[in-house]
């Protein structure tokens, strides 16, 4: 088996996806000046709604439109409980975290009536590009191409958000907010204003991942199926201290890992020790990136 | 104080007239015969196991809050506290005329040491590598419960049965039950720690300096505490009480390890949530935890009776957190 088939190359797209877009959301929530770690119960949520909405629509885009509306409802709802009502950010974390697994399990018995998961030919799945003239490139095809629309409207995001950040106003007032709030209420801004936009931004972007794995990836709802994604998301955001354009390689080596992790699988290795490996990663990552950042503050 | 009176009598109200209506009455019932009733009390004793996991699980939370640590591995170190249990109930022989309570206390300190060490080891990543423990000991989780289920579903798998499960400890050794009950002595043990804890949390000098560390970890410095020494402390007995309630479900509930029996439920997370319920005062946290069993296993009595997916639980516990969260519970970290 080698790492360079097309065939994973293909998958890596597919499994970095998610992960860039919620790790994304996560750095619009870290810049300014919220720690959000319930990345993976918005994600989860996302992962539901898109579901809900392209199975009674009968289109993807009513699937993503759902989905973006409960991802955004999920940003507000930590924003009146942390910012606006002065809870701890981790215990609203937590909160939200588990309310989105109790409540997507309520609902697929409730909504579908069914436990586990629930498929149905009637969900529409998002489509993917084929872009004519790279598809019949010989070997990167099929990566280039072919991909979920998802994948190119995250990668635009990330350079968008890291225009948004460093080249525009707003994003300057949200940097603001996280490094420095009373600075920003002094110039007239209000800061808790730019940070419910901010969450309302990262619900909206971790719904997305969640759409790309129930309406891409498969076209089904599974309990539980951001499976820790929203984590890595975490630890990819804290490695990166939330900036977009070093967030997207990350991304993509957590993807290596996870499409490599499949084909380990299959070529006969257990899945659950295929499935502990990106968080074994994430830990050794995220301990030589914290080495890096100590080195450089100790030349200062 | 008549604003409060008024809203509570308004409350009470509402609920009066809801309950007023058969089909709510039904549900409560149902409610409460899941909860508490059942045939031979069944469904009460199945609580007050459910109840003395989640008890457990709390106490070894509150240990790591009250010194300030967001330990939030508790899955794993339970995880590998019953799978140790488990290893050493099945596969450890004592030597001819040994007493099988030999084997239990074993299997109870081994699970404790494992369970223990791994917590230390999200302390390690922490002070030593500047991962933050609750990154960490949450990213350790993963690892844990996965190399478990792995252990049990391939190698050390009892292939007489359907599922994925490790073979039965040796039946000399298991906790014994209540007569006539579900329930056994494991409860006593839960008992036991919450005594434990509470006393050490009060009155012992150990106890006092966590909770000084808890408050103000520059403080306890500042006043020439150990503050390396005591983090690692409380973060060891954290995940040993975590391996304690692991050693507890496998000796006396299931008497094996089966895939999923300690992660499905969320035991290690409803631990958290009734910590952060009773806002860290030591005393309440068993209160509190006990109401959460009671709260599961009544959803699964509605279920039964009306159709009300039991998940409801969950999505009442997440509520109350987020409640709780405004209302200004918060946890003392330094960051």
């Amino acid at each position: 088996m080698s790492l360079l088939e097309p065939a994973l190359l293909e998958s890596i797209a597919r499994f970095m996806t998610p992960l860039l877009l919620a790790a994304l959301g996560g750095a619009l929530c870290e810049r300014a000046g919220v720690f959000n770690i319930s990345l993976e119960g918005m994600m989860l949520t996302g992962a539901f709604f898109a579901v809900t909405g392209s199975f009674f629509t009968g289109t993807w885009v009513g699937g993503l439109a759902l989905s973006l509306v409960a991802g955004a409802i999920s940003g507000c709802v930590f924003w009146w409980f942390s910012v606006r009502r002065g809870g701890d950010d981790i215990v609203v974390s937590i909160g939200l975290n588990i309310l989105a697994v109790g409540l997507s399990v309520t609902l697929l018995r409730v909504v579908f009536d069914t436990r586990g998961q629930f498929d149905d030919p009637a969900i529409d799945a998002i489509p993917s590009i084929i872009i004519p003239v790279l598809s019949r490139l010989p070997y990167l095809g099929n990566v280039l191409s072919g991909q979920s629309l998802l994948f190119g409207f995250a990668l635009f995001l990330a350079f968008a958000i890291q225009f948004l950040l460093y080249r525009h106003r707003f994003g300057l007032h949200l940097r603001a907010a996280g490094d420095n709030a009373a600075a920003l209420q002094s110039v007239g801004v209000s800061a808790t204003r730019v940070q419910l936009l901010a969450l309302a931004g990262c619900g909206m972007l971790c719904a997305l991942a969640g759409a790309q794995l129930s309406l891409s990836n498969v076209t089904l709802f599974a309990e539980g199926m951001s499976a820790g994604r929203g984590w890595i998301a975490v630890v990819i955001v804290l490695m990166c201290a939330g900036r977009p354009l070093y967030i997207m390689p990350a991304a993509l080596f957590f993807g290596t890992v996870d499409a490599a992790g499949f084909r380990f699988q299959a070529s006969g290795m257990p899945q659950q020790l295929t499935d502990s490996l990106p968080y074994v990663l994430a830990i050794v990552v995220l301990a030589l990136s914290q080495l890096v950042k100590r080195k450089r503050s100790s030349f200062r | 104080m008549k604003q409060r009176t008024a809203s509570l009598g308004i409350t009470l109200g509402v609920l009066l007239l809801v309950l007023a209506i058969p089909a709510v009455r039904e549900v409560a019932w149902g409610f409460l015969d899941g909860a508490l009733g059942g045939r031979n009390h069944f469904n009460l004793w199945s609580t007050m196991s459910r109840a003395s996991v989640i008890v457990g699980m709390a106490m070894a939370v509150l240990v790591a809050f009250r010194a300030g640590l967001i330990n939030l591995g508790g899955e794993g170190q339970l995880v590998l506290g019953g799978l140790t249990a488990a290893m050493i109930g099945i596969y450890v022989e004592l030597p001819e005329g040994a007493p099988p309570a030999l084997l239990a206390l074993l299997a109870l300190t081994a699970a404790m040491l494992v369970s223990g060490l791994w917590a230390l080891f999200a302390g390690w990543l922490d002070r030593g590598l500047g991962i933050p423990l609750l990154v960490g000991s949450l990213l350790l989780n993963y690892p844990a419960n996965q190399f478990a289920s792995w252990l049990v579903s391939h190698p050390l798998r009892d292939v007489m049965s359907g599922v994925a499960q490790s073979h039965k400890i040796d039946a000399a050794a298991r906790l014994p039950r209540f007569p006539g009950t579900i329930m056994d002595y494991g409860v006593f043990i839960v008992l036991l720690v919450v005594v434990l804890v509470i006393w050490f949390e009060r009155n012992s000098v150990l106890g006092y300096r966590i909770r000084m560390h808890g408050y103000s970890s520059a403080f306890a410095k500042a006043s020439g505490l150990p503050t390396t020494k005591l983090y690692y402390q409380s973060l060891f007995i954290s995940g040993a009480l975590a391996g304690l309630v692991g050693f507890i479900v496998v000796f006396g509930f299931s008497q094996r390890y089966i895939d999923g029996m300690l992660t499905a439920p969320l035991y290690a997370w409803t631990g958290v949530v009734a910590v952060l319920l009773a806002s860290t005062v030591p005393w309440l946290v068993p209160v509190s935890a006990t109401a959460f069993a009671i709260l599961a296993t009544g959803a699964g009595g509605m279920e039964r009776v009306a159709g009300i997916p039991r998940e409801v639980a969950q999505v009442i516990q997440g509520l109350v957190i987020l409640w709780l969260a405004a209302s200004s519970c918060s946890l003392h970290r330094d960051r």
